[in-house]
């Protein structure tokens, strides 16, 4: 393949500060915003302009950081983290067999498409109450809650990554003879790694989502219930701090299944290259 | 010569919603070992209908198709089918694209593999073994699409606009480097494909089917004196007679 040749030319070196300013400047914007926001936010709290009772003030909420373990943040931070991860996984898990349950049978798929399309849309929030019923009011409801917010849609991604498989790639096993389960683990399943790690991305945010609603709902521990008693104790220090964490958790969880990606993907092609 | 393949009125009709589509109608004829065998037509006149019937992946309407004096029912392993593109798995390196069809039929057999090591040496793709089909050029994965579908010994290989894809330069030396490796390995052989220069260089034989239903106008053998490198057919004085014959067919 032709590689192009970089010259150190003025013009290159002028073209490279260039890109390279515009990135500083972003960055440096970026951060600007964050540290004004947080220091008006401060001196108004200081001057009394707004109430820092109600509205807490940044150097509370670090107050309450500093003391994490006496306030049981940090309990309720393990609580919350086992239970996103734990519906999180199921969800993947039983999104992962029902969509190669239903790419088996096509039969299967034209029946259960109305049931998957209405399932979808539905705001799986307004099934709380009923979960609660069903599965009591514990951390097994609260699970529930994060598989039944994230399946519906693992399901539906990977279905549609499943049937927009490259037809002819399909084609080219069949005229060897494939079965449909050859098919499915030679062709069909390796062609959707992206597809099945994007709908995880997108998962493990809704599985948070799933398991916050549900603590607000029925909860004696974790961030959601934090949330919700701070608020209602008028604790807004507590409050702020737990969706400080809360927003560190995703960004990580995130992070997590990317780093997860890259593992599997280069295993794959580590594997493939004896 | 022994006959590898022979089709009995071939009909082909598809149902749908609209009604009913008459796709191929009454096509009849043989191939015999070793013979590269083109079919030339224009759009939708049911050339890659007929090779997905011989390859059993579709059913004849009415009509039969018999491999080696057996009927073809569904499926088998003596047809090997290579397509538009070179549908390289983009996860799996060369050698483990060239050895799919072989896993797929459970034959990773120490013979085969041999066979295949030795497809790859002596068609130039030793040092690409391990390289990924992304790290190749659209001439190699090509040749590498081919050595898959050589893997499973085939008794007839089906050829479906394999080389459309290319650009022309690429695919000049593809159907040159193509056409020797099927003569080597003594392959019989069926090309579709709509480009009337290809098929004279490549073909002993070509049939110009009608549009649809596509039904056979004539079958022509063609005679370079011997001659059968596409490259050197091209420059062969007969050439633009060949070609002005079947220009006229196919849009008569």
């Amino acid at each position: 393949m032709d590689k192009v040749e970089i010259i150190e030319s003025e013009e290159r070196r002028r073209y490279l500060t260039k890109k390279r300013n515009k990135k500083i400047a972003i960055r440096s914007t970026q951060i600007l915003i964050l540290i004004a926001l947080i220091a008006v936010w401060e001196i108004f709290a200081d001057l009394g302009i707004i109430d820092a009772f109600i509205m807490s003030s940044p150097s509370r909420i670090l107050d309450t950081f500093a003391h994490l373990s006496s306030n049981g943040l940090l309990h309720h931070l393990e609580v919350t983290l086992y239970e996103t991860l734990v519906g999180f996984g199921l969800g993947v898990i039983f999104g992962i067999i029902i969509a190669t349950i239903l790419w088996w049978s096509p039969f299967l798929t034209a029946v259960f498409e109305p049931y998957l399309v209405v399932l979808n849309s539905l705001p799986k929030i307004a099934l709380g109450p009923v979960i609660i019923i069903w599965m009591g009011a514990g951390t097994g409801a609260i699970i529930f809650m994060a598989i039944a917010i994230s399946l519906i849609v693992t399901v539906m991604e990977l279905l549609n990554g499943f049937h927009a498989t490259n037809k002819n790639k399909i084609k080219m096993a069949q005229t060897f003879s494939a079965t449909r389960s050859q098919i499915f683990f030679k062709i069909v399943f390796p062609s959707n790694l992206s597809t099945l790690f994007n709908s995880m991305k997108v998962n493990i945010g809704l599985s948070l989502v799933g398991v916050i609603a549900g603590e607000f709902l029925v909860s004696k521990a974790g961030l959601g219930y934090l949330i919700v008693y701070g608020g209602q104790v008028f604790k807004l220090d507590l409050v702020m701090a737990s969706v400080i964490i809360l927003a560190l958790v995703a960004a990580l969880l995130y992070g997590a299944v990317e780093l997860l990606e890259n593992i599997v993907i280069r295993s794959i092609n580590h594997t493939s290259k004896k | 010569m022994d006959e590898v393949l022979k089709l009995e009125h071939i009909v082909k009709k598809y149902q749908s919603d609209n009604g009913e589509v008459l796709s191929v109608d009454d096509v009849s004829f043989n191939l015999k070992q070793g013979e590269f065998l083109s079919i030339i037509g224009p759009s939708g006149c049911g050339k890659s209908t007929i090779l997905s019937i011989i390859a059993g992946i579709e059913k004849a309407t009415h009509g039969k198709v018999y491999i080696d004096n057996e009927e073809v029912d569904g499926l088998n392993s003596k047809v090997a089918y290579m397509l538009q593109n070179d549908n390289l798995l983009e996860w799996r390196n060369v050698y483990k694209n060239i050895i799919l069809g072989l896993e797929i039929q459970n034959k990773c057999k120490k013979e085969n593999l041999e066979y295949v090591d030795r497809l790859i040496k002596t068609y130039g793709l030793e040092e690409f073994k391990m390289s990924y089909p992304s790290q190749l050029s659209g001439g190699m994965k090509q040749r590498a699409a081919l050595i898959r579908t050589l893997a499973i010994k085939p008794e007839l290989l089906l050829l479906d606009e394999a080389f459309s894809a290319l650009d022309y330069q690429t695919r000049l030396q593809v159907t040159n480097d193509v056409r020797e490796i099927l003569k080597k390995e003594n392959k019989s052989t069926i090309m579709v494909t709509h480009d009337i220069p290809e098929s004279i260089s490549m073909s002993d034989r070509v049939i110009v089917l009608s549009s649809r239903p596509g039904k056979i106008k004539d079958i022509h053998t063609l005679d370079f004196d011997g001659c059968d490198n596409p490259l050197k057919r091209r420059a062969h004085p007969k050439f633009t007679k060949y070609f002005d014959i079947l220009w006229g067919e196919m849009i008569g």
